[in-house]
């Protein structure tokens, strides 16, 4: 039987896993915000299990970077942000939810079927997890594609990097310290870059439905 | 080898479950006053219930056919069956090798098209309703308890319920991912199979959105008597195969009497705390529109299914 640690990093993996789905099948925005809290603070965790359970020291700065960026501020700025836009309103998705979770289970059965053959050349003891990783980026990826409004297709972008760090954990034990922060910049600037587009976006079309961005002209 | 001890214990056991099954669904009943701030009938209003309308005289509509009296009788044999079939007080019982998991799933489902049947016999149209409204409800509720049962079946390597609860109860502790999502999956199908809150209201007879009371408004004195002690079992049914799964610890061996006052403690706890816990669920959340089951039972299958995959992902 596998030790300890390694269960709780799986338990943690599924965790992460059942978020991406419960933010798949979320209509509020308020309730989006609030999973992808959670789904950080799950990384956190099992970045936190793996750097003491291996004795990666650099896993510790990535796992506060976590906590800091992705289950405080984004989403205390996620908060402010829809607050000041005055967006509360039920997410509106382009194919019905119980679709969604279908085609969900299909990419995650074709994430797992990936990264099978993937995993086995890692050398980590966590590699059986990379395939839930995988699949969190792709749900992510699915959520961007099948909402509506740009508030939950950034926060879908900001869950598919939760998987990406996770699989860089499972695969590698992380990234390098170096590029870790620098992703985390990346998405730091990210976040903001989005928050004033957003409002330029409401500012042009009286809406943040980006249905309306496939106009190219006004007539 | 079926020896007599053991089947002395398929007796005691089959007994004790039709017998403390009323017990359990008054208790529930019991909490969920308590927890709106009533003080409730007693633990064992069921049992008077159940008195009552077995002196009273049976009424049967003109055009009933002989369907309609058989189900009742039919229904109870199903779910008595099934609480035979289900580990409640202790694994190697000589009923078990008659049904494994998928066998016992088709036992409820046997009780579900016979009731619902039943239900469509009469010609009335409430009894239509909910007639459709079960099969609805049962054909998505199906394959998520499939799933579920699967995941614990490949978990242990076997579909006999007994050896499967046998391998779980007497492992070492490990945590196993894919069991906490089927858990999570196995309860929304058990509130929905048991008519329980969030897809169905027990405690009415009046809502337009009734399930399962809707089948059975035709029924009266034995023939409902048999119906709502059917449903007792089958919830204590549900409940044991969940404990049995989930929380295994506790259960006796067959044939082992020494061992069975402590099951039988152990059981005891857990259906109180498993009861309680129903009844909070049951208070904390608002019924579904009946359109919205659909949507909660496909989650309820997704959870199934995505345990079943971390179990082949990650081995455990």
């Amino acid at each position: 039987m596998a030790p300890l640690s390694l269960q709780l990093v799986n338990l943690l993996a599924a965790v992460l896993l059942l978020i991406a789905f419960a933010m798949l099948s979320q209509r509020r925005v308020l309730s989006l915000i609030r999973l992808f809290a959670w789904q950080g603070a799950a990384l956190a965790a099992s970045t936190i299990v793996v750097a003491h359970s291996m004795s990666q020291p650099h896993l510790y700065v990535s796992a506060v970077m976590t906590i800091v960026l992705k289950v405080l501020f984004l989403p205390w700025f996620l908060h402010r942000l829809i607050d000041r836009l005055n967006v509360r309103w039920d997410v509106e998705t382009l194919i019905n939810i119980p679709a969604t979770m279908l085609v969900g289970i299909g990419l995650a059965i074709f994430a797992f079927a990936l990264a099978t053959p993937i995993s086995e050349m890692a050398s980590t003891v966590t590699r059986s997890t990379l395939g839930i990783a995988l699949a969190s980026v792709l749900l992510s990826f699915l959520m961007m594609i099948v909402r509506r409004k740009a508030v939950p297709q950034v926060i879908g972008f900001l869950a598919m990097e939760n998987g990406l760090f996770f699989a860089a954990t499972s695969a590698t034990y992380g990234m390098p310290l170096v590029v870790e922060m620098g992703v985390a910049l990346d998405v730091l600037v990210g976040a903001f870059v989005f928050g004033i587009f957003f409002f330029h976006i409401r500012e042009t079309f009286d809406s943040l439905d980006i249905r309306h961005m496939e106009k190219l002209k006004q007539d | 080898m079926i020896d007599a001890a053991a089947i002395a214990f398929q007796i005691v056991q089959s007994i004790f479950v039709a017998a403390t099954a009323p017990l359990l669904l008054g208790w529930v009943n019991q909490c969920r006053c308590w927890l709106q701030n009533r003080s409730g009938p007693g633990v064992l209003q069921p049992y008077y219930v159940l008195g009552r309308l077995f002196h009273k005289e049976a009424v049967l509509a003109e055009n009933a056919s002989p369907l309609f009296w058989a189900t009742p009788y039919i229904l109870f044999g199903c779910m008595w069956l099934a609480g035979g079939i289900v580990p409640v007080l202790a694994t190697d019982l000589p009923f078990a090798p008659a049904a494994d998991i998928i066998a016992l799933v088709g036992v409820f489902a046997l009780a579900r098209v016979f009731i619902s049947l039943a239900a469509l016999d009469i010609g009335t149209s409430f009894g239509g309703l909910g007639a459709r409204r079960e099969m609805l409800v049962g054909f998505l509720a199906e394959p998520a308890m499939l799933m579920t049962l699967f995941t614990a079946a490949f978990i242990s390597g076997s579909t006999q319920l007994t050896t499967i609860v046998e391998s779980l109860a007497r492992r070492e502790f490990a945590i196993y991912p894919s069991l906490a999502f089927a858990a999570v999956a196995f309860l929304m199908v058990l509130l929905a199979e048991n008519a329980r809150i969030p897809v169905d209201n027990p405690a009415t007879h009046l809502e337009l959105t009734m399930i399962h009371e809707a089948m059975i408004l035709e029924y009266s004195a034995r023939h409902l008597a048999l119906i709502e002690w059917a449903s007792a079992i089958k919830l204590y049914a549900y409940m044991t195969i969940g404990l049995a799964l989930f929380v295994p610890w506790g259960i006796a061996q067959g044939g082992n009497w020494p061992a069975l006052p402590f099951a039988l403690a152990a059981l005891a706890l857990k259906l109180v705390v498993a009861g309680a816990g129903l009844a909070l669920i049951e208070t904390v959340s608002a019924k579904f529109r009946v359109f919205r089951a659909p949507e909660f039972l496909s989650t309820a299958f997704l959870l199934a299914v995505l345990g079943m995959l971390i179990h082949f992902l990650v081995g455990q």
